[in-house]
């Protein structure tokens, strides 16, 4: 293990980020738990930004674990697996995790209780093949990336082997209050998770792998340490605790003193950055041929019994998952799917976790700490808590105003909604809320631009249709008419010529 | 006296140049109608469906040119298009004057008679359908003119909105502090 530490004066100069408390345990200090079959799954098939799923299998269909149930649409989309052996009850709407509260596609799933495997491919020494054969694989087992966004990591592998990537960048920050499911992984799973990540580094060919792991979690690094210990290309280094460290370009940045450019990808400064556990889920993918199925989950929050990081299906209902961890003890004011910062509030208990969940939090009013907004006093705070470096209070302004391509244009684009800005605001003012409205606001704006440009184009080509038909509809009456006329001129000709023949 | 003959001489020279440059430019760069007009009309979804009150799209772009109407006054066009040409020429809406989501063309499946008269009269193609059978909306290509809704004899055809799915839910602006 090749030994690399963060120049202090990167440490020094960084202003951005906030601290806050960081209530991680006692998840952190338990093992990881079996959560266990619930008595229904729902498998959702719009999982990440791009096109839901289309499911291949039929209402009351047996399936086996980790048979393929719904395939990838389009490019940002991947592979649904069944969580379990079981029948398909319904396909259709169900309950997600959505921040409107709106239902989705999904998969019904009752388990038979026998969780049998479908066969699975086991490769003794997934290290041995090719880079193109490693990302088909990951595509194949459905692995996206497990630190929230949930984007297909297979995607991500063919973005570098295009792009000519030298380091792999493994992200174990995990810089959300509350969440240790990265943190037990790591001291859990360690040697999976350098397995993984060294099949990631082969299939996006770059020679160096990082992995950044937040020094308060030093069992975390400890552990990473000693399972990366025989491969001098991987090195773990331990990066300061800060808020939102796990977004990609503050996590390259203090990593390697570089950031990719506004708009652009961290591929561009030859860099992609995976999850911890979406390198563990590699390695079950390729090294046991085991689709992905599960993931850990932090089950946390104030108005939980028994805190506890646990094992879960894909397609979990939240209600089983906070049974499990002995109930609520209270009323909680407010249910997250994800973490506390950038997670999803959800209405009620009975939405399914998916690929992306990194944690069930059930959290108290006092948690919360909402207070009603007050004016804006202009302190500033928000701008030094931004990491990209943006004037949130402008944006909001803006925005507030109707002003949407003004807010763009200082950067809204840039924007991680990280909340950062928000947490910080003494007036507690929804900084981030303006920020996602505006930008759903204008994906909105463009789709029905697109749209009415189709339209467009359809009356148009309707229009033209419509005029060709009369045209040709005249013409064809001309030439009639010509016809009739050539046929009645030669008609009088035969009579006039008969006629003076007789005549004659 | 000579530099007074100098003087008007020279003025007179250099108007009469002057004017005769500004006479050819006239005629050589001459603005046939408003140019804003043109643009307008090609904004405008072109449906030619009479909402708005005027004689076609080009006659709705002429009332706005001229500021007779409002950029939001094209209810297929919507938000978007108001936008649009509202950005194009200056002009700054209000956040109550905008319509709100387009609504697009229902059929009612039980009454529907299958008389293809809302078919042969959509001007973007969106309804399909054949003699005496049920017809259908294509919700991505609809305007929601209202022509159909018009000339269908049993009423079978109502404009609703969309409803909200979690893919197309904009989170809600919040309401700023006093």
């Amino acid at each position: 293990m090749a030994h690399v530490v963060i120049p202090p004066i990167r440490r020094l100069l960084t202003r951005w980020g906030i601290h806050p408390d960081s209530h991680k345990f006692p998840a952190a200090g338990l093992d990881i738990a079996d959560a266990g079959l619930p008595p229904l799954l729902v498998l959702p098939l719009s999982q990440q930004a791009g096109a839901p799923a289309r499911p291949v299998v039929k209402v009351g269909d047996h399936v086996l674990r980790g048979q393929l149930v719904a395939e990838a649409v389009g490019h940002v989309s991947a592979h649904v697996h069944a969580s379990t052996s079981g029948t398909v009850l319904a396909i259709g709407d169900a309950p997600m995790p959505h921040p409107s509260g709106l239902p989705g596609q999904g998969i019904t799933l009752r388990p038979d209780g026998l969780d049998r495997w479908a066969p699975r491919d086991v490769e003794p020494y997934p290290i041995n093949l090719a880079p193109e054969e490693i990302a088909r694989r990951v595509a194949a087992a459905g692995v996206v990336g497990m630190g929230g966004a949930a984007f297909p990591a297979a995607v991500k592998l063919a973005l570098g082997q295009r792009s000519g990537i030298h380091t792999v960048i493994l992200n174990g920050s995990e810089c959300e209050p509350y969440l240790s499911c990265d943190d037990r992984l790591m001291q859990e799973c360690a040697g999976d998770i350098i397995e993984g990540a060294r099949l990631l580094l082969r299939a996006t060919g770059a020679q160096h792998l990082l992995v950044g792991i937040e020094d308060n979690k030093p069992d975390a690094i400890d552990a990473m340490k000693l399972a990366a210990h025989p491969y001098p290309e991987v090195s773990v280094v331990r990066i300061p605790s800060r808020y939102p460290m796990g977004a990609e370009r503050q996590l390259i940045h203090t990593l390697l003193g570089v950031e990719p450019p506004a708009g652009g990808r961290a591929a561009d400064v030859g860099v992609v950055v995976h999850n911890v556990g979406t390198a563990a889920a590699v390695w079950r993918a390729l090294r046991h041929g085991e689709a992905l199925t599960e993931r850990v989950i932090t089950v946390a929050g104030g108005a939980v019994a028994a805190p506890r990081n646990m094992r879960v299906r894909v397609g979990t209902p939240m209600s089983w998952l906070v049974e499990r961890a002995g109930g609520l003890t209270r009323e909680p004011a407010r249910l997250v799917v994800g973490g506390p910062m950038m997670g999803v509030a959800v209405p009620d208990l009975d939405v399914p976790v998916g690929k992306g969940a990194s944690g069930v939090l059930a959290l108290t009013a006092a948690e919360v700490g909402e207070r009603e907004p007050s004016a804006c006093i202009r302190c500033g705070s928000c701008v030094v808590a931004c990491p990209v470096g943006l004037m949130p209070l402008e944006m909001a302004n803006r925005i507030n105003a109707g002003e949407l391509g003004q807010a763009e244009d200082i950067g809204l684009r840039d924007c991680l909604t990280c909340g950062a800005c928000g947490y910080v605001c003494p007036s507690r003012i929804p900084l981030v809320q303006y920020f996602a409205h505006a930008r759903g606001e204008l994906m909105a704006r463009e789709r029905e631009r697109k749209r009415l440009d189709e339209v467009r184009e359809l009356t148009e080509a309707r229009a033209a249709r419509h005029e060709r038909e009369a045209r040709e509809k005249a013409e064809m009456h001309a030439r009639r008419k010509a016809e009739r006329a050539a046929a009645q001129a030669a008609e009088a000709a035969a009579k006039a010529s008969a006629t003076q023949e007789e005549s004659a | 006296m000579e530099q007074m003959i100098t003087a008007v001489m020279s003025l007179a020279a250099i108007g009469s140049g002057l004017g005769v440059v500004l006479g050819v430019a006239a005629r050589k760069f001459a603005v046939e109608g408003d140019s804003r007009v043109e643009e307008i009309v090609a904004m405008l979804p072109a449906a030619n469906c009479g909402q708005c009150g005027f004689p076609g799209c080009e006659g709705a772009a002429q009332a706005i040119v001229e500021g007779e109407a409002s950029p939001t006054c094209c209810p297929p066009g919507g938000k978007v298009v108001a936008l649009a040409i509202a950005g194009h020429l200056g002009i700054t809406l209000g956040d109550d004057d905008m319509e709100e989501a387009p609504k697009i063309a229902v059929i009612e499946d039980a009454i529907c008679i299958g008389c293809t008269k809302c078919y042969r009269l959509c001007p973007s193609d969106a309804i399909v359908g054949a003699m005496k059978q049920l017809h259908g909306v294509f919700a991505e290509a609809c305007t929601g003119c209202n022509q159909c809704a018009d000339k269908c004899p049993t009423g079978a055809i109502t404009m609703q909105a969309l409803p909200a799915t979690a893919g197309t839910w904009v989170m809600p602006k919040p309401v700023m502090a006093a």
